[in-house]
């Protein structure tokens, strides 16, 4: 499969990879070993490449005509989408391409959770994928001001207020953030400089987490370290390249089907009224993706503390390589870290559903619930776990699962399957 | 794969539910349904329901309610109300706007053209306020789209207004409207039968009036929802295609080696 020395044949090839190893990094990628039983999850990572590439260059069109002043950005995105030439249909990719993004980003960092993706050696690509899932939160956010809609600005106070609770410098890094004494142009015209500059960071972080991936190569459904090349992989291209097209494909027919037939049900209906300072609708609430961090905020009673517990609640993820203490990788070997991984995505869907719910009455009592046992998961129960289960004995190859004892009906499923296909070939 | 779809269904559905909670102060009614055209998959506008409606825009509503992201070249264009631009041009030609300056430096007023936006009532919005008992009449171009309920809510509170229920008090010039937010609305009921006079012939009722200006609200609300579900459609039978023909390029190239995929 992949050789370490890679020559190119031509001559011109050869001179030109002496000098800058181009066609080395290309046939790297190509040949790239990747573990031949990875599943339908692992193709998130492709998914949101395209999801990436795609905001970046519909948002490129959009701030060609978008115009970021407080009395003209709302009549620019009408006349975007009224005017420009298949606008509409730019705003909307844009738009919901935004909740596309993090729809898979979910799935790609539950993924990781699920098959400990984020264990030794790949804490870096972990904490560079945090790094870039915040990245992309605050992109979102300040992307959503734009329009400059009632959501829009009363979105941007509330969430710019939050830097208020810091203690004694919270006002004067408030008023610096907003560039003036409330959300006004100022406020819209960095943010507007801020969403145009964010995406290329995350570009860039894509990059070191691709290359981060590349060292210690992909984590499997069974997590366990495989040799490579050898049996248990294939090369990058074309085997993975054309699972992830698929993948894609399907991911592509979902997203335009909001696109196409309902591309406003994602969003809020006030952020079609023009902002307007005097008038504070009657619930803010932020964009589905940051409704969890928007219910753990509110369930605390104190704003400073509420604001450490939501900052905190994506701490954990950076550091949970060293708060899983378990050897084992794999959800498939660890049962009772199996439930308590399903407990953790049942308690941020309910965190989710609470942010959009008003902080009151039995609402706040099962979002406060749900906060402490979102930390509860992290700092108690994953350090424990990981000494006191007895884990399932873990198969030594992809290929030959059997010398491992075979400890999972799973696997047992996917060994008869195997078999069958041996007896046929 | 079946799993993915699965989660995928479960995550949009959940989502889809969060989303579509709505608040409201005050007593909460199911909004009357319409079966609207251009709700479905193939959705278009009814072109005789648009033009109607336009007549209710120009005769009730726009005394107070402004449309000012709509042109009357709009009036012409293709999946709108589809008059020809002769009749769009007509319509323009009745309204005046102030242009200028000219060479003299001063500020002149003409009819309107294709190219001219809608005419707003006011010239401002304290105008507005000042004329309507302090409540802003609000814009109507994206009003559709910017009301939770869309435009069954829009031709619920048309139709909404009622004697207020017993006990509750109303200021002067206040209405009690069952579906607004908060049962309260400033505009006084405006339909009655036969306030307009249709040249179709079709009986100017308040539900139907109500079902045409709701109707013409969502066009200026979405004026490219027809182009968007023809071209959703032709985008989504690609995909279709596309995603069986990778498939079977998929399974061609991972027989190569023995692992299903």
């Amino acid at each position: 499969m992949s050789s370490h020395e890679y020559t190119p044949s031509s001559k011109f090839g050869k001179w030109f990879n002496d000098r800058l190893p181009l066609l080395t990094l290309a046939n790297h990628l190509t040949d790239y070993p990747t573990p031949k039983n990875l599943n339908y999850w692992w193709t998130f990572g492709g998914i949101l490449t395209f999801c990436l590439i795609t905001q970046i260059i519909t948002g490129l069109v959009l701030a060609m005509h978008y115009i970021a002043h407080a009395d003209l950005a709302f009549e620019s995105v009408e006349h975007i989408m009224r005017d420009v030439n298949y606008g509409w249909l730019i705003r909307y990719v844009h738009a919901n391409g935004a909740s596309m993004f993090f729809l898979a980003v979910y799935i790609h960092i539950f993924r990781a959770l699920y098959y400990g993706s984020y264990k030794s050696p790949r804490e870096i690509i972990w904490i560079i994928g945090m790094l870039i899932y915040f990245l992309m939160m605050a992109t979102a956010f300040l992307g959503y001001v734009l329009p400059w809609g009632q959501m829009s600005f009363w979105g941007a106070t509330v969430i710019t207020n939050l830097f208020s609770a810091i203690p004694l410098v919270g006002e004067s890094i408030t008023h610096w953030l907003w560039g003036g004494y409330s959300v006004d142009n100022p406020t819209l015209t960095r943010f507007f400089s801020l969403h145009y500059l964010f995406p290329f960071l995350i570009l860039g972080l894509v990059i070191l987490h691709i290359w981060a991936l590349h060292v210690p190569g992909n984590n499997n459904p069974i997590g366990i370290d495989i040799k490579k090349p050898s049996n248990d992989t294939v090369p990058f291209h074309p085997y993975i390249v054309i699972k992830d097209i698929f993948a894609l494909l399907i991911f592509l027919i979902i997203f335009a089907f909001f696109v196409f037939f309902s591309p406003n049900i994602l969003g809020h209906s006030d952020n079609y009224i023009e902002a307007n300072p005097l008038v504070t609708p009657a619930h803010i609430v932020p964009e589905w993706y940051l409704l969890p961090f928007y219910a753990i905020l509110r369930s605390i009673p104190d704003k400073l503390l509420g604001v450490i517990a939501m900052f905190a609640a994506i701490f954990v993820l950076v550091i949970l390589p060293w708060l899983d203490t378990s050897k084992v990788r794999s959800a498939l070997f660890r049962p009772i870290y199996k439930q308590f991984y399903w407990f953790l995505v049942a308690d941020v869907l309910i965190l989710g559903y609470m942010g959009a719910m008003p902080a009151e009455g039995v609402y706040l009592l099962i979002a406060r619930v749900a906060t402490a046992y979102y930390f509860i998961h992290f700092l108690v129960i994953l350090p424990i776990l990981g000494r006191k289960e007895r884990t399932l004995n873990v198969p030594l190859s992809i290929t030959e699962p059997v010398l491992g004892g075979m400890p999972n009906p799973s696997m047992a499923k996917a060994k008869s399957d195997k078999v069958k296909i041996n007896s046929l070939g | 794969m079946k799993k993915l779809l699965k989660i995928y269904l479960t995550t949009i559905f959940l989502t889809l539910s969060v989303q579509n909670i709505t608040y409201s102060a005050g007593e909460n009614y199911p909004l009357l349904k319409q079966d609207w055209s251009f709700k479905s998959f193939f959705g278009t506008f009814d072109r005789a329901s648009l033009q109607r409606g336009y007549q209710v825009y120009t005769e009730v509503c726009a005394s107070c309610h402004s449309l000012k992201y709509v042109s009357y070249r709009n009036l012409a264009e293709k999946g709108g109300p589809e008059f020809s631009i002769e009749q769009a041009k007509a319509i323009a030609s009745n309204f005046e706007v102030t242009d200028g300056p000219n060479n003299d430096g001063e500020m002149f007023a003409r009819p309107a053209k294709l190219s001219d936006k809608f005419v707003m009532p006011y010239a401002n919005d304290q105008e507005a306020k000042l004329s309507n008992g302090g409540a802003y009449p609000p814009d109507m171009s994206v009003l559709v789209k910017a009301r939770a309920g869309g435009a069954d809510y829009i031709y619920s509170v048309i139709l909404g207004y009622e004697d207020p229920p017993e006990g509750m008090k109303l200021d002067d010039g206040v209405y009690y409207n069952k579906y607004m937010y908060g049962n309260k609305i400033k505009m006084p009921p405006q339909l009655y039968d036969d306030l307009v006079t249709y040249a179709d012939g079709t009986p100017a009722t308040p539900e139907q009036m109500a079902k045409d200006i709701t109707t013409f609200l969502a066009w200026t609300a979405e004026p490219k929802l027809e182009e968007r579900h023809k071209f959703g459609f032709r985008a989504i039978i690609y995909l279709v295609i596309l995603t069986i023909l990778v498939y079977f390029s998929m399974k061609r190239i991972w027989s190569r080696i023995e692992t299903k995929v």
